[in-house]
């Protein structure tokens, strides 16, 4: 009889191996001789731990209940592994790609990096998975406890032995699973310890089968004889179990935490998945094969009540094998350990990335970067969480009272863990997914599974039978077992029928009412594209983060080492000298990753963003980007607008500058024209009576003489300043025009007269009277003074020896044209125009005018609407002037 | 005397007249030109005593008149009034600069320019 202290001792042994090869694995990982750790085969093999000890004592048990609907735990990893290979390509592509550390991160950062989500995930997955690993460690105290009714002399206390047991293997968990932060470096030492297990749970139930089957039935045809004789029920098929139950293996295959942590986290090379393909489900076969035998023999050899899933120990045991028994325990204990530390190691990570580190960086607000080391913070989160999570464990096993059948319970699991699965597999494959989809999904399909099944499958009580025959208040179609009133359902079918319904039905109606988030719509297309664009870019844009706080931060999570060689890596990628690479987005984005690695998404992406400023973009911070770009824009806009405002009136104010300095050289002209023009008469005057003052010696004509020069002098004075108050009046528009009624020939012939006044130098004047008969309605006043001085200007000016002025009218378009024609040489072209600038004299020979006379004609023909005008090739001095007139008045 | 003798460019016949009364009454010969154009060789030809410069003249203006003549070598140091009727300070600057011996504004006492006149002579006489 193998004493209890002699499995102790077997059980201490193989710890210490585990630790060894664990210990090993991972000095050879770190030396980069890891080769053969990588190999296919190990991955192959660390995929077990999805057999624990419920598939290796249970199946026994599960066929002795309900034939071989056993099978479909292993059917539903095998359709997934055979069928659904390139669905799980895509899962480890997005998990490596975005550095994926836990399911609770892949759903995290696939919905936005949204830590509710990741937190609903975590608890989800905490609730699911603990009843599991108390049914490990139950499964581990069940079998040492066969051990010790076979030993009488000892005194084995269940109680104590799963506390030692789940301090060991929280132990184990701490020392290979918290080694490095990188989830990216994996946990190789714990992958190769879970290989060896594999091996060994294998080989152990193997050993059993081949010893039930050769041993004790005397081969295949004998133990097909006790099949058909035992109670088994092998083809009560009740298919709606089977699909249900196989669906259910299949989902959890994908979605239990610590499936995902080996699947997915520990990868390290896609192609593997290749191998696993075919020798996953071939190591399920095997494991599977020697189920029935060993439940038909079971049940034939044991006693009645004993309990079935331990048939795999005690068969051996009642044999008197001992060492073939150890071997078995050996093997579950192996199942048990690898699914515990597993499984604390998933937990843990998503514990400590999704709830304790966003609760610590919170707490420590932005001083993320400037204080305390992350690193070591989140290694002791992980470890406390282990601790926590076996903690969980023990309680829920003493709470649970080590009880009922393990199945069950793993079942249950099984239908709370899969709630992920319309989630994950929508957020891989469907781009309009959305948080609040998966958050609605998530919670309908965990309240139901917690209603119709957790709380009923808990049994003690906890739901009242009234309660369970009429539901809650009465409410019948609430009733746990038969939602909405379907009742006679299968509780298993049931639940998982309505769980993922209202779950699927949730998520896909929530999603499409929603719209996601910028980040989700991102990383959306991220998944589901991950084949087209491993390495896209998302997240962040242009900022001004300081790569030193980066930096620091960076050490902190990485460790001084590796965050420095990251940083030199990238800086030498940018092709930088310095040692610091530029915070583009490129590299913000390659560092949230790495950092992702080590603390998830989430969290990574708050860290990052703490540092390069708004801690996440949420659509808020996008719509303000882009707002405020759109200001900018706009800004920049009217900006340009102005700046082409402002040259258009600099340029404006230049040629107002340029006029107003024209304008100011013209006044001082003016000025000093008006002062040469005043101050020449009166210098005559004052010079003259001056002599008239201080000579006595003056004759008589003398003084007369210089008195009329006095007075023509002075009269000149007058003139002049007619002439300027005339133009000042005219010039400053406020002159008032003063309409009257006349014929052109009237006016003609009293300008003539007026002009010739006093002068006795001929001029003859030739008009053709038969064109003057036109009817005037004007200032004809000033019309007569522009005639007066262009008929008066010929008669100064004209230098024929005969002068004569030829006045001509006819009519253009209902304008008047008169023009004023002389004999004489005429003006210069170059004076032509400046003949009515103000003072402008073009003679040589004075004659007496200020030179006045065609600017104040201009001005009165401007004023009537008309002009006067220079007329070039007429032979002499020739004017012509214009003046519009009315058509009834042009007709006459 | 043979220095007494007096030319006066001047376009406006009764301030020539009024200065050929003045400076006649006082000995002074006086002749008048009233032409700026052809102003500097009458001077070359005349070489008077004295030259009595209107500014403003038809043909070429006083000032650069002054300044044809100050570049003849042996008119360089004839007297020169200079008399205008703008009476802006630029001008006195202008004519200053290009050697006039006295600048007088329009309208004048009679008194002053028979002085100045005298003045100016006497000082280009002496050795």
């Amino acid at each position: 009889m193998a004493t209890l202290n002699v499995l102790f001792a077997v059980c201490l042994g193989y710890v210490a191996l585990l630790f060894a090869v664990a210990f090993a694995a991972d000095r050879v990982a770190m030396r980069g001789r890891s080769t053969w750790l990588r190999s296919p085969l190990i991955y192959t093999l660390s995929l077990s731990i999805y057999c624990t000890a419920w598939t290796f004592y249970g199946a026994v048990g599960y066929a002795v209940r309900s034939g071989l609907e056993f099978v479909t735990i292993y059917l539903g990893p095998t359709l997934v592994m055979v069928g659904w290979w390139w669905g799980l390509r895509k899962l480890v592509r997005i998990g490596r790609s975005q550095r994926v550390t836990s399911i609770a991160d892949l759903i995290s950062s696939r919905y936005g990096k949204s830590n509710t989500l990741a937190i609903c995930v975590t608890l989800l997955a905490v609730i699911g998975v603990t009843p599991y690993i108390a049914l490990q460690l139950q499964s581990i105290t069940l079998s040492f406890s066969i051990f010790a009714e076979a030993d009488t002399d000892s005194a084995f206390n269940p109680d104590a032995s799963v506390v030692w047991v789940a301090t060991g293997l929280a132990i184990f968990a701490i020392l290979f699973g918290t080694r490095n932060l990188d989830a990216n470096e994996r946990h190789h030492g714990v992958v190769t310890a879970i290989a060896l297990e594999a091996v060994v749970k294998l080989v152990a139930l193997l050993a059993v089968g081949v010893f039930v089957v050769w041993g004790l039935s005397g081969g295949v045809a004998g133990v097909m004889e006790r099949i058909d004789a035992s109670d088994i029920g092998l083809w009560q098929v009740d298919r709606s179990r089977w699909a249900a139950i196989t669906f259910l293996a299949a989902a959890a295959f994908v979605c239990l935490p610590r499936m995902f942590q080996v699947m997915v986290v520990e990868n390290d090379d896609e192609r593997h998945l290749r191998t696993a393909a075919w020798a996953f489900p071939l190591y399920l076969l095997l494991m599977s094969l020697f189920v029935v035998p060993i439940a038909a023999v079971g049940l034939e050899m044991m006693p009645t009540g004993s309990n079935p899933d331990l048939f795999v120990l005690t068969v051996p045991l009642a044999s008197g094998r001992d060492g073939l028994a150890m071997l078995s325990f050996i093997g579950g204990f192996s199942s048990a350990t690898s699914m515990v530390i597993v499984a604390a190691m998933a937990l843990s990570t998503m514990v400590s990335n999704h709830v304790v580190m966003p609760i610590w960086l919170s707490y420590r607000g932005s001083g993320a970067a400037q204080s305390g080391d992350v690193r070591k913070v989140i290694l002791l989160a992980r470890r406390v969480s282990i601790g926590a999570v076996m903690a969980l464990g023990c309680v829920y096993y003493q709470l649970s009272g080590g009880g009922s059948a393990l199945a069950s319970i793993g079942l249950i699991a099984f239908v709370g863990i899969a709630q992920i699965l319309p989630a994950l597999v929508g957020g891989l494959f469907w781009r309009g997914a959305t948080r609040m989809g998966a958050l609605a999904g998530l919670s309908l399909g965990f309240a139901v599974w917690v209603w119709a099944m957790l709380l009923p499958g808990l049994g003690g009580g906890i739901l009242s039978a009234p309660v369970m025959a009429h539901g809650p208040f009465g409410i019948l179609w609430l009733r746990p077992q038969a939602l909405f009133g379907i009742a006679g359902l299968d509780p298993i079918v049931h639940a998982v029928v309505w769980s993922f319904l209202l779950n699927t039905i949730a998520f896909v109606a929530v999603s499409l009412l929603t719209f996601p988030n910028p980040v989700e719509r991102l990383q959306g297309a991220q998944f589901v594209n991950v084949f087209e664009h491993s390495a896209g870019p998302r997240g962040w844009t242009g900022s001004v983060a300081q790569t030193e706080d980066l930096m620091v931060m960076t050490q902190r999570i990485l460790g001084a080492e590796d965050a420095r060689a990251l940083f030199r890596r990238e800086a030498e990628l940018q092709g930088g000298r310095g040692l610091l690479p530029d915070p583009t987005p490129e590299f913000l984005e390659r560092l949230e990753r790495q950092l992702a690695g080590s603390v998830g998404a989430a969290t990574a992406h708050a860290m990052v963003g703490q540092i390069v400023g708004g801690s996440s973009v949420s659509v808020q911070d996008l719509l303000a980007v882009a707002d405020e770009s759109a200001q900018m824009l706009e800004y920049s806009s009217r900006l340009e607008a102005q700046s082409a405002e402002l040259s258009r009136t600099a340029r404006k104010l230049q040629e107002a500058n340029e006029k107003l300095t024209q304008i100011s050289a013209q006044k001082d002209s003016f000025l000093s024209q008006v002062s040469h023009e005043l101050r020449t008469p009166m210098t005559s005057i004052r010079a003259f009576s001056e002599i008239l003052r201080d000579a006595d010696t003056l004759n008589p004509e003398e003084k007369r003489r210089y008195a009329n020069i006095i007075h023509d002098e002075a009269l000149r004075l007058t003139r002049l300043l007619n002439d300027l108050l005339d133009l000042s009046v005219l010039e400053s528009g406020q002159v008032s025009l003063n309409m009257r009624h006349g014929t052109l020939g009237d006016l003609l012939d009293h300008a003539v007269s007026a002009a010739l006044a006093g002068y006795e130098r001929p001029l003859r004047v030739v008009r053709n009277r038969a064109d003057e008969t036109l009817h005037l309605y004007s200032d004809l006043d000033r019309l007569s003074q522009v005639f007066i001085n262009l008929i008066a200007n010929a008669q100064k000016y004209c230098d024929a020896t005969a002068p004569e002025l030829t006045i001509s009218v006819h009519l253009s378009g209902g304008v008047l044209v008169v023009d004023f024609i002389d004999n004489g040489s005429g003006i210069p072209v170059r004076a032509q125009e400046l003949v009515f600038e103000k003072f402008a004299r073009v003679s040589v020979e004075k004659a007496g005018g200020a030179g006045l006379g065609l600017a104040i004609c201009r001005e009165i023909m401007m004023r009537l609407g008309g002009d006067v005008t220079y007329l070039q090739g007429a032979g002499g001095g020739a004017f012509r002037v214009t003046l519009p007139v009315a058509r009834e008045m042009a007709a006459q | 005397m043979s220095n007494r003798h007096v030319l006066l460019i001047e376009d406006e016949p009764n301030i020539i007249e009024a200065i050929r009364f003045l400076l006649t009454r006082e000995g002074w010969k006086v002749e008048a030109h009233s032409n700026g154009a052809d102003a500097v060789e009458v001077v070359r030809h005349l070489r008077p005593d004295l030259v009595i410069l209107d500014m403003m003249l038809p043909g070429k203006s006083g000032m650069d008149i002054l300044r044809e003549l100050r570049a003849i070598a042996d008119l360089a140091n004839l007297p020169v009034l200079m008399l205008t009727a703008r009476g802006q300070m630029r001008d006195r600057d202008m004519a200053e600069k290009a050697g006039v011996s006295r600048f007088m504004t329009k309208p004048f006492s009679n008194a002053e320019v028979v002085t100045a006149v005298r003045d100016l002579v006497a000082q280009a006489s002496r050795p």
